[in-house]
C-alpha cells in the first residue's frame, strides 16, 4: 500500500477510535453510579433532587422531554424542509435556488443562543397567548424553535440527494409522457429516498443534541411532562445546567454522566436504525 | 526601509506588552451569579488605584466557584451559600480555608405588576413553593394557577431558599428551574401568574415586589437595604468570599478594599446590603 493510502486509512480509523474513546470515557464516568444502583428507578422514576439529603437521581422525565421536543421538531420541520429541498432542486429557477441555498447555509451559522433568545422573548409569549397557557416556556415552544434550527441540515442534505439523482431518470420519465409534477413525485423523490431518510435522521441527531436553546426555552420543570404544552427539561439541558456545579466524582457528577451515556445510546440507536433502513431498502 | 521600521515598531509593542505582563499580578474570582456584578464593580474600582493588579471576575454559580477554588483555578470563590461539609473537607486538603462575609443580600419575592396580591406570610410562601397552595385565589388573588419559578440547583440562591423558606423540604414538582435570575425576571415580566425569588440587585420596574410577613401578626416588610440592616426583613443571607491559604500581598489588598467604606459603598450602590 502506498503511504498516502495508508495515511487516509489511518485517518478513517482515527474517527472510529475517537468515537470509541468518547463512549469509553462516558461509560467509565457513569459506571460508579450504575454500580451503586440496585434497581431500575434511574430510568423509571422522575425524582431528580441533587441538593437534597438523601439526594435522588432519576431521569425518566428528562428522557421523555428529549423525546417529545425532538419529535415535535421533526414533525414540524420535516415537511417544510423536504418540500423546500424539492423546490430548490427541481422547481425554482437556478438563480433563485442558488441564492436560497446560501441563505439556508447562513441560517446554519446562527448561534443557538440567538435562537434561544428569540424563543424566550418572541416565540414564548406568542405560544402562551395563542394556546392560552400558564407559561410560554414549554416543550412545544422549544420544539417549534428547534424545527427551524434543523432546517439547514435537512434542506441542504435532501437537496443534495435530489440533485444526485441521474438526469436520465427524469428524461426517461418525460419520454414516457409523464408531467413534471409526476416526474418529481414518482421518479426523482423515490430515487433520492435513502438520501432523504439520512437527512431526516441527521436532523433528529441535531435536535436531540441541541442544548442552549432548550435550556433557555423549554421551561426547566424537572418531572415527567404530561403533555408537550408543559414546561420540561431535556437531558442535554439537565447536563448543561448542573455539571459545572456537581462536586467532581460525587454522586451527582456520575449520575449526570449516566444521563449523558443514555443520550449517547439513544443517538447511537437512531443512527443504527437509519443505517439498517437504508441498507434494507437498497437490497429490496 | 518602511517595512523594517514597522517590524521594529511591532517588536517594540510586543516587548512592551510582555514587560507589562511580568509586572501585573492577576487575581481570579469565580462563583455566584448573584455576586458577579458586585465582584466586577469592586474589581473595577480597586484596579483604578492598583494598576499593577488585574482582577478577573466570572460567574457560573456558587458551586462552580467553590469547585474552581478547590481545583486551584480561582483565587477567590464568591458564594451566596455556606460551603458544604464535603467541599470544606476537599478545600482543607489544600490549605486553610478562609471565609469572609463581604455583603448581605435580601431575596425579594417578585410577581407580575398586575398581580393584586401584595403580601404573603413566610408560611404561605413555603406552602406555595411546596405545591400545597396552587391557586392565587387561596392567598387573596385572582383565580389563576400559580406558576412557580426557581433558580437551578446550581445556584446558592436555590439552596438558601430551600433551607430557609422550605425548611429543607422539596420544591413542588411543577417548579420551573431557570438557568439565571435574568430568565426569572424575563418570565415574571410577561407572566401574570408567575412568582419568583430574585436578589435585591435584580429588582426592575417590570416586576412587583411582595411584602413578606414573618407570621400572621407581624407587619408586611418589603425587601430593601434598610429593612435588612435593621433586621425587620428576614429573607436575607450573607455573601461570602472563600479563599484557601494565607491572605497576603495583592490578595489581601483586594479583600481589605472590599470591606472598607469605599468598597461597601459599591455594595450599597449595586442594591446589596453593606456589612457595616
Amino acid at each position: 500500500m502506498p503511504y498516502q493510502q495508508r495515511l487516509v486509512t489511518i485517518a478513517g480509523y482515527t474517527v472510529l477510535l475517537l468515537t470509541a474513546a468518547i463512549f469509553l470515557f462516558l461509560a467509565s464516568q457513569a459506571w460508579p453510579f450504575f454500580s451503586q444502583q440496585v434497581d431500575l428507578s434511574f430510568f423509571t422514576g422522575d425524582r431528580w433532587l441533587p441538593v437534597s439529603s438523601p439526594p435522588s437521581f432519576q431521569i425518566k422525565g428528562f428522557m421523555v422531554s428529549s423525546f417529545m421536543i425532538t419529535a415535535m421538531a421533526i414533525v414540524v420541520g420535516c415537511p417544510i424542509g423536504i418540500l423546500s429541498a424539492v423546490s430548490l432542486a427541481e422547481l425554482l429557477p437556478r438563480r433563485i435556488s442558488v441564492l436560497l441555498r446560501s441563505v439556508f447555509e447562513m441560517t446554519a451559522g446562527i448561534p443557538s443562543v440567538v435562537f434561544g433568545f428569540l424563543g424566550l422573548t418572541v416565540i414564548a409569549p406568542f405560544v402562551a397567548r395563542t394556546f392560552n397557557l400558564n407559561t410560554g416556556l414549554t416543550g412545544f415552544t422549544a420544539g417549534l424553535v428547534l424545527s427551524v434550527m434543523v432546517l439547514p441540515t435537512l434542506v441542504s442534505l435532501a437537496d443534495e440527494a435530489l440533485r444526485a439523482v441521474p438526469r436520465e431518470y427524469a428524461e426517461a420519465s418525460y419520454a414516457l409522457g409523464a408531467t413534471r409534477w409526476q416526474t418529481i413525485w414518482r421518479v426523482i423523490v423515490p430515487a433520492a429516498r435513502s438520501g432523504i431518510i439520512a437527512a431526516v435522521l441527521l436532523a433528529v441527531g441535531r435536535a436531540i443534541g441541541e442544548t442552549m436553546t432548550v435550556l433557555m426555552v423549554a421551561g426547566g420543570r424537572l418531572t415527567t411532562p404530561g403533555s408537550i404544552f408543559e414546561p420540561m427539561r431535556p437531558i442535554t439541558a439537565l447536563i448543561a445546567a448542573e455539571v459545572t456545579n456537581a462536586a467532581r466524582h460525587g454522586e451527582q457528577y456520575h449520575a449526570l454522566f449516566a444521563a449523558g451515556l443514555m443520550l449517547f445510546a439513544i443517538t447511537f440507536a437512531v443512527n443504527a436504525i437509519a443505517a439498517a433502513v437504508i441498507v434494507g431498502k437498497k437490497e429490496a | 526601509m518602511k517595512k523594517i521600521m514597522l517590524l521594529a515598531l511591532a517588536l517594540l509593542v510586543v516587548l512592551a506588552t510582555v514587560g507589562c505582563q511580568r509586572e501585573t499580578t492577576v487575581i481570579d474570582i469565580n462563583g455566584s451569579d448573584t455576586m458577579v456584578n458586585l465582584g466586577a464593580a469592586l474589581a473595577e474600582e480597586f484596579m483604578k488605584a492598583n494598576r499593577n493588579i488585574e482582577v478577573v471576575v466570572s460567574g457560573g454559580g456558587s458551586g462552580t466557584g467553590i469547585a474552581a477554588l478547590i481545583d486551584g483555578v480561582a483565587d477567590i470563590a464568591q458564594s451566596s451559600r455556606d460551603i458544604r461539609d464535603s467541599e470544606r473537607t476537599q478545600a482543607q486538603t489544600r490549605g486553610t480555608l478562609h471565609e469572609v462575609i463581604v455583603a448581605w443580600d435580601a431575596l425579594a419575592i417578585a410577581v407580575h405588576p398586575t398581580n393584586p396580591v401584595k403580601e404573603l406570610t413566610l408560611a404561605q410562601l413555603a406552602a406555595i413553593y411546596k405545591g400545597e397552595i396552587v391557586n392565587w385565589n387561596e392567598v387573596g388573588g385572582n383565580n389563576g394557577p400559580i406558576v412557580l419559578l426557581s433558580r437551578d440547583t446550581t445556584s446558592g440562591t436555590h439552596v438558601f431558599f430551600k433551607d430557609f423558606v422550605l425548611d429543607g423540604a422539596e420544591f413542588a414538582p411543577a417548579t420551573m428551574m431557570m438557568p439565571s435570575t435574568e430568565a426569572i425576571v424575563q418570565e415574571l415580566a410577561q407572566n401574570a401568574n408567575a412568582i419568583g425569588y430574585i436578589g435585591l440587585g435584580f429588582v426592575r420596574p417590570a416586576v412587583a415586589i411582595l411584602g413578606i410577613k414573618a407570621d400572621d401578626a407581624s407587619p408586611a416588610v418589603v425587601a430593601s437595604v434598610e429593612a435588612v440592616f435593621d433586621r425587620t426583613y428576614s429573607l436575607a443571607r450573607p455573601l461570602f468570599f472563600y479563599i484557601i491559604g494565607d491572605i497576603t500581598g495583592d490578595l489581601k489588598a483586594f479583600v481589605d478594599f472590599v470591606v472598607t467604606t469605599a468598597g461597601q459603598q459599591i455594595v450599597r450602590d449595586l442594591g446589596f446590603v453593606p456589612i457595616h
